[in-house]
């Protein structure tokens, strides 16, 4: 079997007494969607932080593309083409929208230790930037101030932020928190798109999303991967189904 | 772009102020004014040097006396040990700030908001008690530089209109220099750090890297300031690197409006007159300039360029 794109080994991670991630391993292969879902507090976040590099693991191993980078930090994770959005949106607020895409280009485009061009005249950086947020659906704002974005439109230009670094694994945390029906319809038309060209790990609420997008699903509760597999299968799983969807009555039928 | 505005009328007019004030000291007869400015130009390039990594790089150093002092003890010190040339005396001054600076600052950007106040003040102080003891050159009581730096010929800094000149050149430079700095690549990256340094890094900055640069470029500024402040005074002693100095140099920055080019200049000019026709006026000045920045600082968010960004829009 090809090596996967993103490989979890054992990892653990305790908080005091708590165990925040409990054994957790999971494979994503590349080009896939692997969508991990969880109750609150199941460590979905702690998981993430570990694989984007905000949070040490006690033990276990993270690999990106068969290399180790459990103990790297976050931007040097980065450089190897891993970019996360953040479940409370995490933006540059006085800055412009084209601003904070494009700083995300410039990350990937050498150092910046270049102290006299005017950076925000770069034709390359400005180029990407607006060809991100174009795939957004957000150029028309790209002069505007963040600070006056609306939170759906800064939910954009999270994503917007990511794919910037032209990632070969996107990290996505929560990223339909707070969208109204018809912003988290447009979402998931985006992440259907993206997908083809990008694999995406995504950590989400939303359940009819989560099973309209994910290749596959891994269930995370009390930090322990109870179930691994296909939407179909883990609809049909009797653990999930008492852990976590049974009182919810969340995953009916999707289209 | 291209629109006017009252902030930039009044930078152009404190500007063209700053560039004719020697014509007028010399129809006038005012040295003393001549002198006055001079010391105001020097230590709003110590401003300005602070508000690169205060203002735009987010870090509140309060320990940027320092620079002034080492830059002031360079040419001091040489000028005792009898090397007068400014081509040596200034580029040491520079270095020696550049070494200071990168120390303290690999040590003090592992801490951030009060805890990097805190450790910067500290490290200003103990150069404060290390200038304090270098009793060959004068320790408390300070160290008169007998000869100011000698630019053979190029330039005569013992002439009041060449040395403010000279001042101005440098006031200038920096802060073009500061201007391209802002804009570029570089600039970028460390006023996005102070706007969410999170974010700079899960992008794929490495923060600190950055900051430690930006802070070394500031401390050498600080340093040229220092240099000159000891020609202009023709005297170099601990008090320059006291903490309150370092507390001048911040009040002038908060003063004229963080963040912005001109506004530390502004501050400064606003605030060593102030002091000056005070101090006149009262020997309990101070309890009319407290209030004073205070007001300023309350109602003027974004300090006196802010005041005069809002006059515009209303």
């Amino acid at each position: 079997m090809a090596e996967p794109l993103l490989r979890v080994e054992k990892l653990v991670r305790r908080f005091g007494g708590i165990v925040a991630t409990d054994n957790v391993s999971l494979d994503v292969a590349s080009g896939e969607l692997h969508a991990i879902i969880g109750p609150n507090g199941a460590g979905k976040t702690t998981l993430i932080s570990q694989l984007t590099g905000h949070l040490e693991p006690h033990s276990g191993s993270v690999s990106l593309g068969g290399r180790d980078i459990t103990y790297l930090p976050a931007y040097r994770r980065c450089a190897l083409g891993l970019a996360r959005s953040f479940q409370i949106t995490s933006l540059l607020l006085d800055f412009t929208a084209a601003d904070n895409v494009a700083l995300a280009a410039q990350a990937h485009a050498g150092h910046s230790f270049r102290f006299f061009a005017d950076a925000r005249k770069e034709k390359g950086l400005r180029d990407a930037a607006h060809a991100a947020l174009d795939r957004v659906g957000l150029l028309h704002r790209a002069d505007v101030l963040v600070s006056r974005l609306s939170h759906g439109e800064r939910r954009q230009i999270e994503l917007a932020v990511a794919l910037a670094s032209k990632p070969k694994l996107l990290l996505l945390d929560e990223p339909m928190a707070g969208l109204g029906v018809t912003e988290s319809q447009g979402m998931v038309k985006l992440l259907q798109e993206l997908r083809k060209e990008v694999s995406i790990v995504l950590v989400e609420h939303d359940m009819p999303a989560v099973f309209a997008l994910a290749d596959r699903i891994s269930v995370l509760v009390y930090g322990r991967v109870i179930a691994s597999g296909d939407p179909a299968a883990i609809r049909a799983n009797e653990d999930v189904k008492r852990a976590y969807l049974g009182e919810a009555h969340v995953v009916t039928h999707h289209v | 772009m291209k629109t006017f505005t009252v902030s930039k009328a009044v930078t152009a007019l404190m500007l063209a102020g700053l560039v004719l004030l020697p014509l007028y000291s010399q129809l006038s007869g005012n040295i003393f004014i001549l002198t006055l400015f001079t010391r105001v130009i020097i230590l709003a390039l110590a401003a300005a040097s602070l508000n690169l990594i205060m203002g735009f790089g987010g870090m509140m150093s309060f320990g940027h006396a320092a620079y002034l002092g080492i830059g002031g003890y360079a040419v001091g010190m040489l000028a005792q040990e009898g090397v007068g040339s400014g081509f040596i005396q200034f580029p040491v001054a520079l270095a020696a700030s550049a070494i200071y600076g990168l120390v303290i600052g690999a040590l003090s950007l592992r801490t951030r908001g009060v805890y990097f106040i805190m450790i910067t003040l500290a490290f200003a102080q103990m150069a404060y008690y290390v200038a304090s003891g270098l009793a060959r050159y004068g320790g408390d009581d300070g160290l008169t530089v007998y000869k100011r730096s000698d630019f053979s010929g190029l330039i005569n800094l013992s002439n009041r209109t060449q040395f403010y000149y000279l001042c101005l050149g440098c006031l200038f430079a920096v802060i073009v220099l500061i201007w391209r700095i802002v804009n570029s690549r570089f600039g970028l990256v460390v006023q996005g750090l102070r706007s969410n340094e999170q974010r700079m890094q899960a992008i794929g900055f490495p923060a600190k890297r950055y900051q430690l640069v930006c802070f070394v470029i500031s401390g050498m500024m600080c340093g040229l300031a220092g240099a000159l402040l000891a020609n202009n005074t023709d005297f170099i002693s601990p008090a320059v690197m006291y903490w309150t100095r370092s507390g001048d140099l911040m009040v002038m920055v908060i003063l004229g409006g963080m963040g912005t080019l001109f506004g530390p200049v502004m501050g400064a000019v606003v605030y060593l007159l102030l002091e000056e026709f005070l101090s006149q006026l009262t020997e309990y000045w101070a309890l009319i300039m407290g209030p004073l920045l205070l007001l300023i600082v309350l109602f003027g968010r974004g300090g006196i360029m802010g005041l005069l960004g809002r006059l515009n829009r209303g």
